[in-house]
């Protein structure tokens, strides 16, 4: 079903000349769409080019500077969320909007009854949600707490929520972001036993064969402008892809390497779980020098766990970490004179002190070292000087090395990180999702980074759980699941859905 | 011992719990609906005292006992408006506002008491609200003095207890203002206002810590005076996370506290009393209550959202 095909009488969306500033910035550019009965229309666009702002727009949620939107044939009142849900507009976003210490019924019944009537009608609402999850095989417990929900759990929810509400157009926000690819299948099922039913999907994401899969119909948001509308029988990745960076991508290429001898080695490697996330469950690796390995998995599955027990944030309780000289006791310290190269996962939690200046962030690893520390007293003319080389090897778009650090944008503050920590030639790099947010620019400068690190001899850990990212980079990779860690599989020995029943956690022997 | 139990043995002792417990139990209901809202309101030891003073004032300008109560709580929820604007539009530190709020309404009631009374030794008295006794239940042993001859405070305080259970886990509103204390997110995601949840909250809750500070003044003790609510407010806060945020528990609470502090009283008269210094009597109830706060909260669930400000516009 493609848009030519279908009659005026069929809109059910229509976007009007939408335009939206933060300051300077246009995140919007006069945007308009139409979105049919019955179709499910993708979005496309990279970080940052106006997918959520488009559809918090839509959503009531912010107020266009300019543009019209009409559901149904009538004009929708802007930055209004309660007439959009009133209008049949659902919104599943990226983030959660939900409270984990409510349960499931109450998440959804927030909101449904006016907040001065006597009753909730909690038999009613049960009735009405069984139904609901019946029809569109989103099976979940009314009673669970949602805190104690998987996060595909969570998903489907939130999507109960807005059938809950008679919802007849439906718009996910990188709706697959947290799923495996098993859930993914199950999402897209749903998905499309709702547009059967004469729902309207709008799917925001940035995954191409995603979008290749679901939708009927795809629009290319690029720097907030639509640049492009293709029917998705008549397109394909690559030109997906180029229309989404304005120009060809080509995946980095690397050249297959002899790996040289273990950096660092795990022996049944042990810690402590935290909270919900599990810690590490007889865990078994080496890190060879000159090759990288990829460790796939879904977010949660003890990655954190395995980054801070190498970063020295974290210690055994049973099992062996083994270095060429090892260290008298584990610390962060300790780590790092063992020369490893920490990028950690929050770069701005973790990896960066927001109001310290790029000078001060830069050398957070080696202030107490000369040249920077000299008899007790800070050296700042060299740790300047060391910044100034840093910004102008790796790039640091910046005012300069005195201002403070979270005015960069995040590919910035990454390639600040990385100057960091490879300037100081690392024996081990321990690189934990590090282009998670990054634009394709900035994606490509970090991998290039890393591949060439491993040229020179590195032992490369790329923990990350975008599977095209692992794949394309590692030159043997591992998977996690729930503490456990996957044999060692040869680069292109496992197709991504293999990988995935692997995430689901399928083949590991229960001894494990 | 067998003087412990010989004051558990009698009616006075469970009837001075309960009424030492009304005051509490109101305000603790007042800053469990602030704090399921998602807004810690440390105003509440200055609002229980303007709640004192004002409607003991109304009582002793003329007005009714329900009227100084009606006065009490408009004077609470005054201050309540302030706290909420200062919080939740302008976002302001939750501590920093409360403290504000108790100092402000502390001094203003100081400052209006002198004002109205300026050559006053002693506080004049007010006639305070009389005993009402239910006929045949107040002839059960122990339980009957105890639970069915108070004054219509007392019962008042009960029913608020069992208003606030009910509306918060029984009507769509309850169910908006825990939300609003766990994830204003999801709350405005459903085009619900959470600025107006938040201080409808805290308005309403500081309504009800004014009338525990009038329970002071109008039921036990007839008259108005310099640090008589004396802490009371802050034992409030240490009662809802002793009740993990549910008004039930909170009940438990208040009356386990105001237990401890009648039996204390009792205590002193005997002869362990001759033999112990009696500060350590006046301690014992706040010693108890924090042994009592590390065993039962240990396992609550805290508001996710409490204390933390909500910005619509940001990302």
């Amino acid at each position: 079903m493609t848009a030519q095909t279908l009659g005026a009488q069929d809109v059910v969306l229509r976007l009007n000349q939408i335009t939206k500033r933060f300051g300077a910035l246009t995140a919007n550019d006069a945007i308009s769409l139409t979105l049919h009965r019955g179709e499910v229309i993708a979005l496309l666009g990279e970080n940052g080019a106006g997918k959520t702002t488009l559809m918090n727009i839509l959503f009531g949620q912010y107020t266009a500077d300019e543009g019209s939107v009409e559901v149904f044939g009538h004009p929708l009142p802007p930055g209004n969320p309660r007439a959009a849900l009133a209008a049949g507009l659902g919104m599943v976003h990226q983030h959660f909007t939900l409270a984990d210490n409510l349960t499931v019924l109450e998440n959804i019944q927030l909101g449904t009854a006016p907040l001065w009537r006597m009753a909730l009608g909690v038999a009613a609402a049960r009735a009405k949600l069984a139904r609901l999850a019946a029809d569109f095989g989103l099976e979940v417990d009314p009673d669970a707490q949602v805190g104690s929900l998987t996060v595909g759990e969570r998903q489907r929810v939130e999507i109960l929520k807005a059938l809950y509400r008679d919802a007849r157009i439906l718009i996910l926000d990188e709706p697959t972001a947290v799923l495996t690819p098993q859930e993914s299948d199950a999402l897209f099922d749903t998905l499309r036993r709702a547009v059967a039913t004469g729902l309207s999907v709008i799917f925001i994401s940035h995954k191409l064969h995603e979008v290749m899969a679901l939708s009927s119909r795809v629009l290319v948001l690029r720097h907030g402008r639509l640049v492009g509308q293709v029917a998705t029988a008549e397109t394909d990745r690559h030109a997906l892809a180029a229309m989404m960076v304005g120009a060809e991508v080509a995946a980095p290429a690397v050249a297959p390497m002899t790996p040289g001898p273990a950096r660092l080695t795990l022996q049944a490697a042990c810690t402590r779980d935290r909270g919900t996330a599990p810690g590490l469950k007889a865990v078994s690796l080496a890190l060879r020098a000159g090759q990288i390995t990829g460790l796939a998995g879904v977010s949660g599955n003890g990655q954190s766990a395995l980054s801070d027990l190498i970063s020295g944030l974290e210690t055994l309780t049973s099992g062996r970490l083994d270095l060429p000289a090892p260290p008298p006791k584990w610390t962060p310290r300790a780590a790092v004179a063992a020369g490893i190269a920490r990028i950690p996962e929050d770069r701005h939690k973790t990896g960066t002190i927001a109001d310290f200046s790029l000078t001060e962030n830069a050398i957070l690893e080696t202030y107490n070292q000369p040249p920077y520390s000299h008899r007790g007293l800070m050296n700042w003319a060299a740790a300047e000087a060391h910044t100034a080389k840093l910004i102008e090897t790796y790039d640091v778009r910046c005012p300069g090395p005195s201002g403070p650090i979270r005015q960069l944008s995040g590919g910035n503050m990454q390639k600040l990180i990385l100057g960091r920590v490879l300037e100081l030639s690392p024996r081990i790099i321990l690189a934990n999702q590090p282009v998670r947010g990054l634009d394709i620019g900035a994606i490509t400068y970090v991998h290039g980074r890393l591949l060439a690190a491993r040229d020179a001899g590195a032992a490369v850990l790329l923990i990350s759980e975008d599977l095209d990212e692992i794949m394309g980079l590692s030159d043997v990779i591992h998977v996690m699941s729930e503490g456990r860690l996957s044999p060692e599989f040869a680069r292109g020995a496992l197709s991504a859905a293999e990988l995935g029943l692997w995430m689901a956690g399928q083949g590991f022997s229960d001894a494990a | 011992m067998s003087s412990v139990f010989d004051i558990l043995l009698t009616a006075s002792f469970w009837a001075a719990a309960v009424r030492i417990a009304s005051p509490l139990i109101f305000a603790t209901m007042g800053e469990l609906i602030c704090e399921r809202a998602g807004v810690l309101n440390l105003g509440i030891e200055g609002i229980m005292v303007i709640g004192a003073f004002s409607g003991w004032m109304a009582v002793y300008l003329g007005m009714g006992l329900w009227g100084g109560v009606a006065v009490a709580m408009l004077a609470g929820m005054l201050f309540g408006l302030l706290h909420a604007t200062l919080t939740v539009p302008f976002g302001l530190s939750q501590h920093v506002v409360g403290l504000g709020v108790t100092l402000l309404a502390t001094s203003t009631s100081y400052f209006a008491y002198r004002l109205i009374l300026p050559e006053v030794i002693s506080p004049p008295k007010i006639e305070p609200f009389q005993v009402l006794e239910f006929p045949y239940l107040v002839d059960i042993p122990l339980l009957g003095p105890a639970l069915f001859a108070q004054t219509p405070l007392t019962y008042a305080a009960f029913a608020v207890v069992a208003l606030t259970a009910i509306t918060l886990y029984r009507t769509p509103l309850g169910l908006a203002i825990r939300a609003a204390g766990e994830s204003p997110q999801a709350v405005a995601a459903q085009g619900l206002s959470v600025t107006g949840l938040r201080m409808g909250a805290v308005i309403v809750g500081s309504g009800l810590m004014a009338v525990g500070g009038a329970f002071l003044t109008l039921s036990a003790f007839s008259s108005f005076f310099f640090e008589m609510v004396n802490g009371r407010g802050w034992i409030c806060i240490a009662l809802v996370v002793f009740g993990a945020w549910k008004p039930g528990k909170a009940l438990l609470g208040a009356l386990l506290f105001a237990g401890f502090d009648a039996l204390q009283i009792r205590l002193q008269q005997t002869p362990i009393g001759q033999a112990v210094p009696y500060q350590i009597f006046l301690m014992a109830p706040y010693i108890l209550s924090i042994l009592a706060l590390i065993l039962m909260s240990r396992r609550a669930q805290v508001p996710a959202a409490l204390m933390i400000p909500f910005n619509k516009g940001e990302r």
